[in-house]
């Protein structure tokens, strides 16, 4: 609440004290919109109707879409990885583990971060922007007065969509990256396929496997959620759909982050 | 049909709606103008629940829907059909997929039956056969006919216009005027319609109230209206920069003519 005009002011060292506490106040009351927009989201998500049409028309747009990007990008991380890694490994003449370091670095830390931070770059920001565009052109109001619930419609297939789709498109990177390991490590600098595959599948086990899934299931739920958030909560106007793209981006590179870290510790 | 007391709401330090008092009744078309800015659309959210006031009450056919939350607000707004002012269609649809959406997702009507009503409603808003086109390739006009279409495609029994003929060349307004007093005549709806449409509007409108200061001050016949002597009324509707009545200054009583 704004104070009123006519409020005591404040002795001259407590204004910053007040100013503190009422960001603390407003960051407080945002956590609280965005996880209750989460919570909302789950709690209809649960409910029918399921606007299966709209999910998997999410599901391309999440993923279709945005597979190009990952294939190049993908292909040209695990070619950039084999390369350094093959120079360092050189250097102790222990070339021979290029392959699980390959794998390694794409299975638990660069496929499900750098696919997720790719996916946010091209659909995230699309996302955010298109339901930006739908709240200042009344749009979602027009749904609400419908008596649908806006969030049945625009946010559940999305973050539906992003659970299935970010672990695939992870998948996809993975793939791609340890191909193009290999083609830099075996077919430009003369490893053995049989090395770089035999030293990969004795050292790359389930529990790495299962450490990229969750990561990447986890950021499926993030970035749509940021994306969604941030569309359903955009300011007035061009700028304020402008403002939300680039927060919903800015944000989500950062969570991704920071719960990559997080999950990092956690998992074995 | 819809009464509201005491209505007031704020934003910021700025009184936006104060101790509005408005009555509709059913069937009537109620027209409420004012100046730009003087609370009409946020008036019109409050009736639609998609604002909460910070004091008084709207009460719908006796229930107070500014209590309402969640599905009990939506059952009140399953009577509702809104046409906004930009018209609200949703771009990602074809015109037909939007006048059809409420009957598919509010109505939940088997597609024959979608499709005739759909296809009856744009007839009837002068669209027959442009059901294909997208939104954004047909004129200002078609579309604010097709948001039309759609709010009265499930036959509400009240229906919010916002501004419905902002930014139309005359001819335009007055066949968007006719068409929903002709939709009105046969439909029967209960119509609040925020306009500037000044003198347009007295030809379509059975009563008339003037948003002034966040109040209601003046609401009567459009006869009564256009002979009452309330400056604020006369100075909107001669259109009069001279007249010297402020936006901003003392507030207006509310005065039956």
């Amino acid at each position: 609440m704004n104070e009123p005009a006519g409020s005591p002011s404040l002795a001259l060292p407590l204004v910053p004290v007040a100013a503190l506490g009422r960001l603390a106040q407003e960051v407080t009351r945002a956590l609280g919109r965005f996880a209750l927009f989460l919570a909302e989201a789950v709690a209809v998500a649960l409910v029918p109707p399921f606007k299966v049409a709209r999910f998997l028309e999410r599901v391309h747009f999440l993923g279709f879409r945005s597979l190009t990007i990952v294939v190049l990008t993908g292909g040209f991380t695990g070619m950039v990885l084999g390369l350094q890694v093959y120079l360092t490994l050189a250097r102790f003449g222990s070339e021979a583990f290029l392959g699980p370091a390959v794998a390694l670095a794409l299975i638990r830390e660069l496929g499900p971060v750098l696919c997720a931070v790719f996916v946010t770059g091209l659909a995230g920001s699309a996302l955010t922007a298109e339901i930006g565009i739908m709240r200042i052109t009344e749009q979602i109001d027009a749904l609400t007065v419908m008596a649908l619930n806006p969030t049945r419609y625009l946010a559940v297939p999305v973050l539906l969509a992003g659970i299935v789709t970010f672990p695939l498109m992870t998948a996809i990177f993975d793939v791609v990256g340890i191909f193009g390991g290999y083609v830099v490590g075996v077919e430009l600098l003369g490893l053995s396929a049989g090395t770089y595959f035999g030293e990969m599948q004795t050292f790359v086990d389930w529990s790495d496997l299962m450490t990229g899934f969750w990561k990447s299931l986890s950021f499926g739920i993030i970035v749509p959620w940021v994306c969604a958030y941030k569309g359903f909560h955009c300011g007035h106007g061009a700028v304020g759909v402008a403002r939300a793209t680039t927060q919903a981006v800015v944000l989500s590179s950062v969570l991704i982050l920071v719960w990559d870290y997080f999950l990092g510790t956690v998992l074995p | 049909m819809i009464r509201v007391r005491n209505l007031s709401r704020r934003f910021g330090a700025q009184a936006v709606l104060r101790d509005l008092d408005l009555d509709v009744a059913a069937g009537e078309i109620l027209v409420v103008i004012g100046r730009s800015g003087g609370g009409k659309s946020v008036l019109l959210k409050h009736l639609l629940g998609l604002l909460q006031p910070d004091a008084g009450e709207i009460l719908v056919d006796g229930t107070d829907i500014t209590r309402l939350r969640g599905a009990a607000l939506d059952q009140i707004r399953r009577r509702y059909g809104v046409v906004f002012q930009g018209g609200a269609l949703f771009d990602s649809m074809s015109v037909f997929d939007n006048v059809a959406f409420p009957l598919r997702e509010k109505l939940r009507l088997r597609e024959a039956d979608v499709r005739q009503r759909a296809e009856e409603k744009l007839a009837q808003v002068g669209l027959e056969g442009m059901g294909a086109k997208n939104p954004a390739e047909i004129s200002g006009g078609m579309r604010k006919r097709v948001a039309i279409a759609r709010a009265l495609v499930t036959e509400p029994e009240i229906v919010f216009f916002d501004e419905p003929t902002t930014g139309l060349d005359p001819i335009l307004v007055n066949t968007i005027h006719h068409l929903i007093v002709d939709l009105h005549q046969k439909l029967r709806f209960t119509a609040l319609m925020v306009s500037h449409e000044i003198p347009e509007i007295f030809g379509i409108a059975d009563r008339v109230a003037m948003l002034h200061e966040g109040a209601i001050a003046l609401v009567g016949t459009p006869a009564e209206v256009q002979a009452s002597r309330n400056p604020v009324v006369q100075q909107f509707i001669q259109g009069d920069v001279e007249a010297g009545v402020p936006g901003g200054g003392g507030r207006v009583g509310k005065e039956r003519p």
